[in-house]
């Protein structure tokens, strides 16, 4: 229990020591994408909660991502004022559910504020996670595995294909998120260190609320459930409610970080809902290693600044599918999980024994 | 007074096989039952009827006078079943204390949220679930395997951790699926020790075994099954003498 305090806080040293670095080295352009890597960060540690306790995989959670954005950058973009007189937008804008932001042309656009936008895109992705997750989850597998790719293909075409969502061009011109403080996530210069640091507390959050429930009765639950279900049923677990619970908080974890990071980087494009992201987000947490969020969040943090840096360049997709195929060979555990000297023994052990049988 | 668990009428079908046919028994509190019959008589289905796995075609089952056939095994749990398995069935990747704690889950509370907010109450909820595992593990004769991985432990140690598991939820009526397959003599002598004094606990229990000289020993009432029928229920030395179990059995060495 100590020592899960002592992770936490060696990982907020770190990134204190992060910001820090940047400065001293006249880097602080590398907060912008360690803000979004954080971002993407929050989806990571989910699903490592998905697939490392829960045991399920999902490779559509880009979709809760972007129903996260997608659904706060098109409520906080609206423009009401033409139907002020309505008055159910009467009510909405005295209940502060409305904003007034300046629009393009230097005029006032009335549309939702992003406080209340951000409760409604978390209510949908909770929503549409309860109703894909009922259904899912009775599949195992493969056919989980390809029914997830399914749902993350539908929302993908959704976007695309919808014009009021902006198309192929996404929506754009998403107002900042105001916080208490004056502060805002936002991409303005002056608030770059803010935001780095309201980003990584985000994930110190989740890391802290996801901890504390892996070391709880829920989270041994959920391990049963990984080693032998229909044990865990007898033991009184209702798994499939187990599972569908873990699916949601995943799901809604990852609208968060879809919801914010649209708000950073002012807007958000169909490609955030894409399979390549759903993958690469496995990936990340099979690098990471199944069942520690603490080696999932060091993997995203890493994999996802270099990749938004552009140190990938054009093969920036195809370093995730090798990471992902790499990991599956010789490591399935995850690559901080490695045993080194354990893996040496084996590999030594296997050697001798070819040489035995020859 | 009502029996424990009362089995009514029961039957199940797969395809063109009755598995089990029209049977019924009961369980009396503070009793030692045993469910016998040759392989194939229907036994591992009756005992999943009662359980929960499976869900019977007809025929009721009834625990403390309530109908609980059709509900999902996590349910049957939650009213005081607990159950062991045929084919050990530990947590891989738990240790032989986290395997009993979960044991642990249909009598503690603690959820997603105060899970994730670690309130007060749930750290005493956990000391407690810790300290009664202990007490189990205890009770079995094995807390120094405590901290060993579950699934690594010998196959007699397995199955000592997966009775504490079922133990640890001071169940009411305790299900045992073949609990001496795979034990050796040693073992099964050690088993039949601990149902003994499991029944002077007063804790019910219904045993489904292959082993007739364990049953013989630790029951006070035998059914028999052949074919999906109950052909005999009774005193363990009555139902020795019983002329259809002796055909049954006996018949089944002549084959051999």
């Amino acid at each position: 229990m100590t020592s899960r305090y002592a992770r936490i806080a060696a990982f907020v040293a770190i990134v204190v020591a992060v910001q820090l670095a940047t400065r001293a080295a006249g880097k602080e352009f590398f907060l912008t994408q360690l803000t979004m890597s954080a971002y993407y960060t929050l989806v990571a540690v989910g699903l490592s909660l998905l697939m490392g306790y829960a045991g399920q995989i999902s490779l559509g959670h880009a979709a809760f991502f972007a129903i996260g954005g997608y659904a706060t950058g098109a409520l906080t973009t609206l423009d009401l004022s033409a139907r002020r007189g309505a008055p159910l937008v009467a009510l909405l804008a005295r209940a502060r559910v409305l904003a007034v932001r300046p629009d393009p042309y230097g005029g006032e656009a009335l549309g939702v504020h992003p406080w209340a936008a951000c409760a409604a895109a978390l209510l949908l992705a909770f929503v549409v996670a309860l109703a894909i997750g009922v259904p899912v989850l009775k599949l195992k597998g493969h056919y989980l595995a390809m029914a997830t790719l399914g749902f993350g293909t539908i929302v993908y075409s959704v976007v695309l294909g919808t014009s009021a969502l902006g198309a192929a061009d996404g929506v754009g011109g998403v107002p900042p998120f105001p916080l208490p403080g004056g502060l805002a996530v936002g991409g303005g210069r002056a608030d770059r260190v803010a935001n780095y640091y309201v980003a990584w507390g985000l994930v110190a959050l989740a890391l802290l609320l996801l901890s504390n429930l892996v070391g709880s009765r829920v989270g041994r639950a959920l391990r049963a459930i990984h080693g032998a279900e229909d044990a865990a049923a007898a033991m009184g677990v209702d798994v499939a409610r187990y599972k569908l619970a873990t699916f949601v908080l995943s799901a809604v974890l990852a609208a968060i970080g879809g919801v914010f990071l649209t708000h950073y980087n002012a807007g958000i494009g169909p490609g955030e809902a894409g399979v390549m992201k759903s993958v690469r987000y496995v990936a990340i947490v099979a690098v990471g290693g199944m069942g520690s969020l603490l080696g999932t969040v060091a993997t995203s943090a890493v994999l996802s600044f270099l990749s938004l840096r552009g140190y990938f360049g054009t093969l920036d997709d195809a370093v995730f599918g090798a990471v992902l195929v790499l990991v599956m060979l010789f490591s399935p555990e995850g690559i901080l999980r490695l045993d080194a000297r354990g893996a040496l023994a084996a590999a030594v052990a296997r050697l001798r024994g070819g040489e035995g049988a020859r | 007074m009502t029996p424990l668990l009362e089995v009514r009428g029961v039957s199940k079908r797969f395809g063109g096989v009755h598995a089990v046919k029209d049977v019924s028994f009961e369980v009396r509190k503070g009793t030692v039952k045993a469910l016998i019959g040759p392989n194939g008589a229907g036994k591992t289905t009756l005992f999943n009827l009662v359980s929960g796995v499976a869900a019977p075609d007809a025929g009721e089952v009834r625990f403390r006078g309530e109908p609980i056939q059709g509900l999902p095994p996590h349910r049957v749990a939650a009213l005081g079943l607990s159950r062991t398995f045929q084919h050990i069935r530990l947590f891989a990747g738990m240790t032989a204390l986290e395997n009993v704690m979960v044991g642990r889950h249909s009598r503690s509370r603690a959820g997603f949220l105060a899970g994730m907010l670690h309130l007060p109450w749930t750290w005493r909820e956990e000391r407690d679930v810790e300290a009664r595992a202990r007490e189990a593990l205890d009770f079995l004769g094995i807390p120094e395997l405590a901290d060993a991985e579950a699934t690594s432990l010998s196959y007699g140690q397995q199955r000592a951790v997966e009775l504490a598991r079922a133990l640890v939820s001071e169940p009411e009526l305790l299900l045992l699926d073949e609990p001496a397959a795979g034990l050796n003599m040693r073992e099964t002598v050690e088993l039949a020790k601990l149902v003994a004094r499991l029944r002077e606990r007063g804790v019910t229990v219904l045993v489904v075994e292959h082993d007739m000289g364990l049953v013989m020993n630790v029951s006070d009432e035998v059914v028999v099954l052949s074919y999906g029928e109950k052909i005999a229920d009774a005193e363990p030395r009555a139902v020795q003498k019983h002329p259809e179990v002796i055909r049954v059995y006996l018949g089944e060495e002549d084959a051999a």
